[in-house]
């Protein structure tokens, strides 16, 4: 594969076909939880993004002085720090957004996304591609948690970022905001890509497990 | 492609605690000058939202002072040492200096989680004067309309103290009746059950401290 190329597949692969939460099903816990308004699917999104992209870039430059028994507290040492900063900057900058969210900032920390991309990709490449590899997985999460927001905030207060969509006659379909709504969302998205994946043919032969598989599912 | 990693052979114990040592302590310098940095907007952000809350629950007095709560009565001065924590309630005037009301906050369990919220209230008609909601964790779409239903807020307005929950459009025109939401009787009831315990105590304060500042 050449260079340009792999660059390609290494920012490609997380937004779409290995999306961190639509194909790998890894940090649902933030998915169910916080996608009620596109809002704050938008700041979790990028708070994710935030704390992927700087670990990714930190454990990949210090791939060669992190030893091997101590690399998984060091990672988590280092995801931490960003989350703790990101947590600080929400709540100084929209402290609204900061305040919805709740305990759901701090808990990145434990998003196995975060801890699989290092373990299992910026742990062991150059700089350059696990930062690449970060931006596409942070997109694809974001992708992913707009999604679960735009139908749950349509469809549980009929509103589009805030902005209400139809009249004072529409009854909102209240349980979409609630944890239910969450479970159904995602259900649903999952079924109608599994279907359209069944209707463009017979599987394609598979292929290596997604990068960033890990053995837990959790979080 | 796979670079090879640092430390697949032994590494001595000191390298693994420096290591962490190291790391800890530059995360801890990182996360303390963000801190540095974020820590007073935060601050200022938490005490405008104060002040718009007592503005809008005393209709926008001219000014307001703050008054500290103590056992015996209300004072200007904190009782004893400077509490960052003291009770406090706050005096608003209208533009001739003359007293319109107090805003008060209180917090207590409602259906999910505490409910903070700041009310209005002028002791000599025993009426509140508005009521906002600073915090609550109510069920997203029928408990958080205590915050959100403006129409239940209005409710608060001219409501005279001690208040009572009644269903909506059941009430027989009594002063102290609060309409409830639909749907979400507890978190209403306990808005109303908020305002009322927080009377309770402070009324009698509030009553000798106006009596003291209008000789």
């Amino acid at each position: 594969m050449s260079a340009p190329a792999t660059r390609r597949e290494d920012l490609a692969r997380g937004v779409w076909r290995e999306n961190p939460v639509l194909v790998q099903l890894l940090g649902l816990c933030p998915t169910l939880a916080v996608t009620n308004t596109v809002a704050n699917s938008l700041a979790m999104g990028l708070a994710t993004f935030f704390v992927l992209l700087g670990s990714s870039v930190l454990v990949s430059s210090l791939k060669r002085v992190i030893p091997h028994q101590v690399r998984i507290s060091a990672y988590i040492l280092i995801i931490a720090t960003f989350v703790t900063m990101a947590d600080l900057l929400l709540a100084a900058i929209v402290p609204d957004i900061h305040k919805a969210l709740g305990a759901f900032i701090a808990l990145i920390v434990v998003n196995c996304i975060i801890l699989g991309r290092q373990e299992a990709f910026a742990s062991k490449r150059p700089v350059g591609r696990s930062a690449l590899d970060a931006i596409g997985m942070g997109i694809g999460f974001m992708v992913a948690l707009l999604l679960m927001g735009t139908f749950r905030e349509i469809l549980g207060s009929g509103s589009l970022l805030g902005v209400p969509l139809f009249g004072s006659g529409y009854e909102p379909w209240v349980v979409m905001i609630l944890p239910p709504g969450g479970f159904l969302t995602l259900g649903g998205i999952l079924l109608f890509l599994g279907w359209s994946r069944q209707r463009r043919g017979p599987a394609p032969k598979l292929r290596h497990w997604p990068h960033g598989v890990t053995t837990g599912r959790a979080g | 492609m796979t670079t090879e990693i640092a430390g697949t052979r032994d590494v001595p114990s000191w390298r693994l605690l420096a290591t962490l040592g190291i790391a800890g302590a530059v995360a801890g310098l990182l996360v303390v000058l963000v801190q540095g940095w974020a820590e007073p907007r935060i601050e200022s952000h938490r005490a405008a939202v104060l002040e718009a809350a007592i503005m809008n629950v005393l209709g926008e007095p001219a000014r307001y002072d703050t008054l500290y709560v103590a056992e015996t009565g209300l004072s200007r001065r904190p009782a004893g040492t400077m509490d960052a924590e003291a009770d406090r309630v706050y005096l608003g005037y209208d533009a001739g200096g003359r007293p319109v009301g107090y805003a008060i906050t209180a917090a207590e369990p409602g259906f999910q989680d505490v409910i903070r919220l700041i009310f209005g209230y002028e002791p000599a008609s025993g009426n509140v004067l508005g009521m906002q909601v600073l915090e609550n964790k109510e069920t997203p779409g029928l408990g958080d309309k205590i915050e959100k239903d403006a129409s239940f807020v209005a409710e608060f307005e001219g409501a005279t103290a001690p208040l009572a929950g009644v269903k909506a459009g059941a009430g027989v025109g009594e002063a102290g009746e609060v309409d409830m939401i639909t749907g979400a009787t507890i978190s209403s009831r306990a808005v109303i059950g908020i305002i009322n315990r927080r009377l309770e105590r402070l009324d009698p304060l509030l009553r000798t401290y106006v009596a003291e500042a209008a000789p």
